[in-house]
């Protein structure tokens, strides 16, 4: 099986979904290719979870095409559709043991009894549950009931498998785990996953592509660095990780660089995003890239105004002459040296890291 | 991580369980004086002898069974022959409950879906209107009926009025307005239980059903069905008991012909013509059969580890 992604698994294209007046999804509009692990990542009732349903069959949209390896899904119902999804709360048929619900996909597909046994035992491998096969879903743990779920989506052998939020219902240390885990699973078997979350930190850990949607319309989508180093507008860059948000003047922008002044007329050289033009404009800066200073040196001064102590490092949270807060992290070293709570400090952007962004 | 088993029980603080089996207490009292100390009691009369005026002599006795089952000619010294009659009525009966349970099942199931499925108010609404027969009484319904389907009733009237039919359709007297009025007093019977299984079915099984390529039959037969079935054991129970034992129906639409068991006892208890000791063996029999058939029930339950 190739690793270099080159076909569109699944196309979606120009797709809005209407409840009443309120649109879910927005003209939206994206590829996601085959063989890889794609994530639909925004808050709560963004319309990410619409759209997995809508490829799913779940939905009918409004408007636009989505397509599977090149054919329109357009009119088959979920059970035509050569998709398995792996639900929120997994939703195993609680009157079947085990190996009965991962046995069901496959006798529906009428695979022969002695192959779909085979596979099962297969399946149940590979999610590590071949013990617990008899056992009753209320029998087991949630942890051991979303390994059945996956079990029994992957018995199919789906072209294109949906994970609905899979992992929310887990606690932090097991969702680490599993997070690794999955990504084996479909490194291994070369299935499309398309992973649904509004865990920023889940999406950037475990894809190969992320797509960032905000009130059902697509804010950017790219490789989990290019979104955080890189964030298109406003939106991403505040939900994906921590950044600080700073107002600037632009006064002239020149291809992907532009000139702004702070508020305390300090000039700045920062890379934009796409359409930036001049006048209001923010900064986004990523707190470990900005750096404190003796008073009144660096790009900034303000006050120290709490000290949140993180464990690996410092969370320092600054407050501007303006008013602005800002969030700076230092490394915790022996050698660092802390400010107290009230002192001036001066506040130096790191050279590049300064971005500026559209609304 | 995959060896470790947690089981999917809830913990349960002592805190809440107010003073235990003292709470049952009322309902024990009251079970079992109105519901064990009568069946002690027919069961004890059915061993009894018979008073001809109504009543019973305290003198063991088996004539009671031995004429439920047995034919020994006019005076009583003839050779046993098997007594078809009652094991006639008893079988009609049967088939007759049988035939309501299906029916109700039929015409309940979608109609519990219906509710369950709507949203908030429209749902209280629809339960309602199920409950609204229940505001008058059974004796009064059952007598609209006999109105409603006898010859020169209105449906009949209509009809021949409307041409469609030039002769009444004789429908009352018949098995078929008995099986009407056990249809028509049981169905809610059927359609509330089912309606609080359904209310309670997680709807992702569906989806996740025909993800998992089942059509709509499938989904209905090996998800849905299994999931709801409690309710639909509790609505057939609730149909088919009181239908075998029912006796305002087959009195008032099915006439002399259409006896059931229920008509059977009840006639012997009554004025001064009955046999006490006869209606109570009916009712030890009736009472064994529906127990027997629980029983086998429930094995066939434990056998597929459903308890």
């Amino acid at each position: 099986m190739s690793q270099t992604p080159t076909d569109i698994a699944v196309d979606v294209q120009n797709v809005t979904k209407r409840y009443g007046t309120t649109a879910a999804l927005a003209n939206l509009t994206l590829q996601i290719r085959d063989n890889e692990f794609f994530t639909l990542l925004g808050p709560s009732g963004c319309g990410k979870t619409t759209l997995l349903r809508s490829i799913a069959g779940f939905e009918n949209i409004s408007e636009g095409t989505i397509s599977l390896f090149g054919e329109s899904l357009a009119g088959l119902p979920p059970n035509k559709r050569p998709i398995n999804t792996v639900f929120q709360h997994y939703a195993l048929f609680p009157h079947m043991s085990v190996t009965d619900n991962v046995l069901f996909g496959l006798l529906r597909q009428r695979v022969p009894d002695a192959d779909a046994r085979k596979r099962v035992g297969e399946v149940l491998d590979m999610v590590q549950l071949s013990a617990l096969a008899e056992r009753m879903p209320s029998q087991l743990s949630g942890g051991q009931q979303q390994r059945v779920a996956l079990a029994r989506a992957l018995a199919p052998r789906p072209r294109v498998l949906l994970l609905d939020e899979p992992l929310s219902a887990l606690d932090l240390k097991l969702r680490q785990e599993v997070r690794i885990e999955l990504q084996q699973i479909q490194y291994n078997t070369g299935i499309t996953f398309i992973f649904v979350t509004h865990d920023q930190e889940e999406a950037i850990t475990m894809s190969d592509r992320i797509a960032v949607i905000s009130e059902g319309e697509l804010q950017q989508v790219g490789a989990p660095r290019d979104i955080y180093e890189s964030p298109s507008n406003r939106f991403v860059a505040d939900f994906i990780g921590e950044t600080n948000l700073i107002d600037v003047t632009v006064n002239s922008v020149n291809g992907d660089t532009a000139m702004c002044t702070l508020a305390d007329g300090t000039a700045i050289q920062c890379k934009s995003a796409g359409d930036a033009t001049t006048g209001a404009g923010h900064l986004s800066v990523r707190p470990e890239r900005l750096t404190l200073t003796a008073s009144d040196t660096g790009d900034l001064s303000g006050t120290v105004k709490r000290l949140t102590y993180l464990g690996t490092d410092m969370r320092i949270t600054i407050e501007l002459n303006d008013g602005t807060t800002l969030t700076a992290r230092m490394q915790n070293t022996d050698d660092t040296t802390l400010p107290d709570r009230g002192d001036r400090v001066g506040l130096q952007i790191e050279p590049g890291a300064a971005r500026l962004l559209t609304d | 991580m995959a060896g470790v088993i947690q089981a999917g029980g809830q913990t349960k603080s002592n805190t809440y369980t107010g003073f235990g089996p003292l709470l049952l207490l009322p309902s024990w009292l009251i079970i079992g004086f109105f519901l064990l100390l009568p069946v002690g009691m027919m069961l004890i009369y059915s061993f009894l002898t018979k008073e001809f005026r109504g009543g019973v002599i305290w003198e063991f006795s088996l004539a009671a069974y031995d004429q439920f089952l047995f034919d020994r000619g006019l005076f009583g010294d003839d050779p046993p022959k098997i007594e078809w009659t009652y094991i006639g009525i008893f079988w009609r009966s049967i088939w007759q409950a049988g035939l309501a349970t299906v029916l109700c099942l039929l015409i309940g199931f979608p109609t519990a879906w219906f509710i369950a499925t709507r949203s908030g108010v429209n749902k209280s609404i629809w339960l309602f209107l199920v409950t609204i027969p229940y505001w008058v009484n059974l004796l009064i319904r059952t007598i609209s009926m006999k109105f409603l389907i006898r010859d020169t009733g209105p449906i009949n009237e209509w009809l021949m009025a409307g041409g469609v039919i030039s002769e009444p359709i004789h429908m009352i007297n018949t098995a078929f307005a008995v099986q009407l009025g056990l249809f028509y007093s049981y169905l809610p019977f059927m359609v509330l239980p089912i309606y609080a299984s359904v209310e309670r079915y997680n709807f992702a099984l569906s989806e996740a059903a025909a993800d998992l390529y089942a059509s709509r039959w499938t989904t209905l037969r090996h998800v849905i069905l299994p999931s709801v079935k409690p309710g639909i054991v509790a609505g057939c129970i609730l149909v088919f008991v009181p239908s075998l034992g029912a006796f305002l129906a087959p009195d008032l639409l099915g006439g002399a012909k259409n006896f059931m068991i229920g008509s059977l006892i009840e006639e012997q208890f009554k004025g001064n013509a009955g046999n006490w000791p006869f209606g109570a063996a009916a009712s030890m029999i009736l009472l064994s059969l529906v127990l027997i058939a629980l029983m086998f029930y429930a094995r066939s339950q434990r056998q597929q580890g459903h308890f």
